[in-house]
């Protein structure tokens, strides 16, 4: 993909979508579902150890996007991808490709909590186990513990790892999915609306959690909450009818954004 | 009509039309309460009635009457070779020991006359259940025993109260001097009403106080084996196949729609197809459980298909998302996830096609298992028959004991098809997880 055309593309959104060192680059991404065109032409850059969050009325196409970045579309067959999106310069959607590899390095946190119904310890250990990552029952232990710590629910769950992961709160819950999710060392995680199931406390820890995780991992998050965008993001990122309309750091776009529909959007005149 | 001058409602003449049309809403519900209650009561009204119809025949078959003889067991007579063989034991005395005691059991010498009513009393069997005694309790040889032995079936009848004392001798199946034989033992306490030996452990039999359902049930359990066998793995692998990995096309849409058409197809057509495949064409033997289960199997892949597709696309995408999520592969997240969570589905439906498959006769005559076989089957090419086949042949005998002997098989049908649909239910309740 040129550079030219690339930015004849990104011309169209408002606001620099590149950065110096991105891990995943997405350039002229268009989705569609049969005939329905969800992304059109979306270019965007993410960097390393960021936090950028995709905003947008519903139906805008943020999910879809999210989705891209680790190929969970290609679980719907009318799904066709056109464009490139790359993880550390190579192109995901190349035909030699191998999903599984790349979802573990792209992990991600879906919308509902979704623990399997086993035990919190196998919850966490499957990932490890499937990908054959740790060489004993203790270095296994060893994962275990430190990815349910990273999502600050070790010290909640210790003493109970063969509960069953549905017998958890919500947002227990949650925090468990993400530990999963970090129990394989992802670089990337995206996260689904993380917080739309919870109440105003656990998402305020998965907050927290998403801001003591970002030193390690680069995250993106797509949200109906803008509040929730400038609490926990660098970067946010504005979609409209499957347009990328605005990108931008977080504070510019909240405080000045320089689009008509960004404007209306946060100010709350629609969405 | 409709009222020109309608200008909406306020909301007090709002308030009296909702009232107004209380009373005939309530009605409604009523009356459609009634009519639920009603159906539900009368389909408990004909199970109860089934039920005691059939227990109270069927109860009775369970048992039968039996008399005890003081057998004197003579080694040299029994056992002439000394060697406990099948050869030598037959060579044996056996019919005249039994006939003996018989004799002194009522202190006579014994003529002619009464020594051919006495074997006539007496189950044609009661030899061969003397050498069987004498096989498993060889240490007894030399020694007196009580033993029992089946009387025979018109006796038997008789004892019931089937046959009427004051029928005149000559439109009688048993004559004067049979009865007061039958008195006699009676008076000295020898006959017994017991729990019926013949009925389980007994093989088929052309007389009906030794026919036993043991080859049939033995029949059954093998040709089940073998439905299961085939049925379970193979429509639990097309089910996963069309739910989870094939393509939504036409093509998958014209296989879904014969599946649910095959399930509609009568079972005797399976039997014609098993028939016409297994035995014309590829050769293989009649009458045996090998070919009627590959047919039951091919008559409940439809309802196991069914079922399984049913439980898998119960499990929730969600489930799925996070397998996928974390980079399991989409046979991982098969064999991980859906699979175990669905089994309880296909599970419940699986037994519930080995239920149906246990009742089913047509397809099986059709195949020859209805034929007359004595010896029980000990493998899968072994000619045997099945429970209902068994049942559907009594019922066509002629014999009164018969007729307690069919509706006996019935209830041990009943009472296996009963056990497997509780444990479909048992295991759904202890497998279900909830979430």
């Amino acid at each position: 993909m040129s550079e030219i055309k690339a930015m004849s593309a990104a011309s169209k959104t408002v606001g620099n979508v590149f950065v110096d060192k991105p891990r995943m680059t997405a350039r002229d991404v268009n989705v569609f579902y049969d005939d329905k065109h969800a992304i059109d032409n979306v270019t965007i850059d993410i960097g390393e150890r960021e936090v950028i969050a995709f905003i947008g009325p519903s139906g805008c196409g943020k999910s879809t996007f999210l989705r891209c970045l680790n190929r969970m579309n290609d679980t719907i067959d009318s799904c066709r991808i056109e464009g490139s999106i790359s993880l550390d310069g190579e192109d995901i959607y190349a035909p030699n490709v191998d999903v599984v590899p790349l979802r573990a390095r792209v992990g991600m946190v879906f919308q509902k909590p979704n623990p399997f119904p086993k035990s919190i310890y196998d919850n966490v250990a499957y990932g490890p186990r499937i990908h054959g990552l740790a060489k004993s029952r203790y270095e296994l232990d060893i994962i275990v513990q430190q990815s349910l710590e990273k999502a600050g629910l070790w010290t909640e769950v210790k003493d109970r790892l063969e509960a069953p992961g549905t017998s958890l709160s919500g947002g227990q819950q949650q925090r468990l999915c993400i530990a999963r999710t970090i129990a394989v060392s992802p670089e990337v995680i995206l996260m689904d609306e993380p917080c739309s199931a919870l109440d105003p406390i656990a998402t305020a820890k998965i907050e927290e959690l998403i801001a003591e995780l970002t030193e390690q991992y680069t995250i993106v998050i797509v949200t109906h909450s803008m509040q929730q965008a400038a609490r926990v993001s660098d970067r946010t990122a504005y979609f409209h009818m499957g347009k990328l309309i605005e990108v931008g750091k977080t504070e510019k776009i909240f405080t000045n954004p320089s689009h008509q529909l960004t404007q209306d959007y946060i100010t709350g005149r629609f969405g | 009509m409709t009222d020109q001058n309608f200008k909406g409602l306020t909301p007090s003449e709002s308030a009296r039309l909702v009232k107004a049309s209380l009373k005939q809403r309530r009605t409604k519900e009523t009356r459609f309460k009634l009519i639920g209650i009603s159906a539900i009561g009368l389909a408990l009204l004909f199970l109860v009635v089934l039920f005691t119809g059939i227990l109270s025949k069927g109860f009775p078959g369970l048992f039968q009457y039996y008399i005890s003889f003081d057998v004197e067991l003579d080694a040299t007579r029994l056992d002439p070779k000394g060697d406990l063989s099948v050869e030598s034991l037959y060579g044996g005395d056996y019919e005249d020991i039994v006939l003996e005691a018989a004799l002194k059991s009522l202190d006579e010498k014994g003529d002619r006359k009464l020594k051919r009513t006495l074997r006539k009393m007496l189950s044609s069997g009661s030899g061969i259940r003397l050498i069987d005694y004498v096989t498993s309790h060889p240490e007894q040889l030399g020694t007196t025993q009580t033993l029992k032995f089946a009387l025979d079936d018109d006796i038997d009848s008789f004892m019931r109260g089937f046959i009427d004392r004051e029928t005149p001798e000559s439109d009688r199946r048993i004559d004067d001097f049979t009865i007061s034989i039958a008195d006699r033992w009676q008076e000295a306490g020898l006959i017994s009403y017991e729990l019926s030996d013949y009925l389980f452990f007994g093989s088929a039999s052309r007389d009906a106080e030794m026919a036993g359902i043991r080859g049939a049930l033995i029949g059954s359990l093998l040709t089940l084996a073998v439905c299961i066998g085939i049925a379970f793995p193979l429509g639990v692998a097309t089910a996963v196949y069309l739910e989870e990995i094939a393509p939504k096309n036409r093509l998958t849409e014209i296989i879904e729609i014969n599946i649910n058409n095959l399930a509609a197809v009568p079972s005797v057509v399976f039997g014609i197809m098993g028939l016409a495949i297994f035995i014309v064409a590829f050769g293989m033997p009649r009458s045996v459980p090998l070919v009627g289960g590959v047919v039951l199997a091919l008559m409940t892949l439809p309802t196991i298909i069914i079922s399984s597709r049913a439980a898998i696309r119960a499990v929730p995408p969600s489930i799925r998302d996070a397998a996928l999520g974390i980079g399991a592969s989409k046979m991982q997240t098969i064999f991980h996830h859906v699979i175990p969570l669905a089994m309880p589905g296909m599970l419940t439906g699986s037994i519930i096609g080995m239920a149906q498959a246990l009742g089913e006769t047509a397809p099986l005559l059709m195949i020859g298992m209805v034929a007359f076989i004595v010896d029980v089957p000990t493998s899968m090419t072994d000619p045997g028959t099945v429970l209902p086949v068994q049942i559907f042949m009594w019922a066509d005998f002629a014999e009164r004991m018969f007729i307690q002997k069919t509706s006996a098989a019935i209830i041990i049908l009943l009472a296996f098809l009963i056990t497997m649909n509780a444990a479909a239910i048992i295991l759904r309740k202890k497998l279900e997880r909830r979430w």
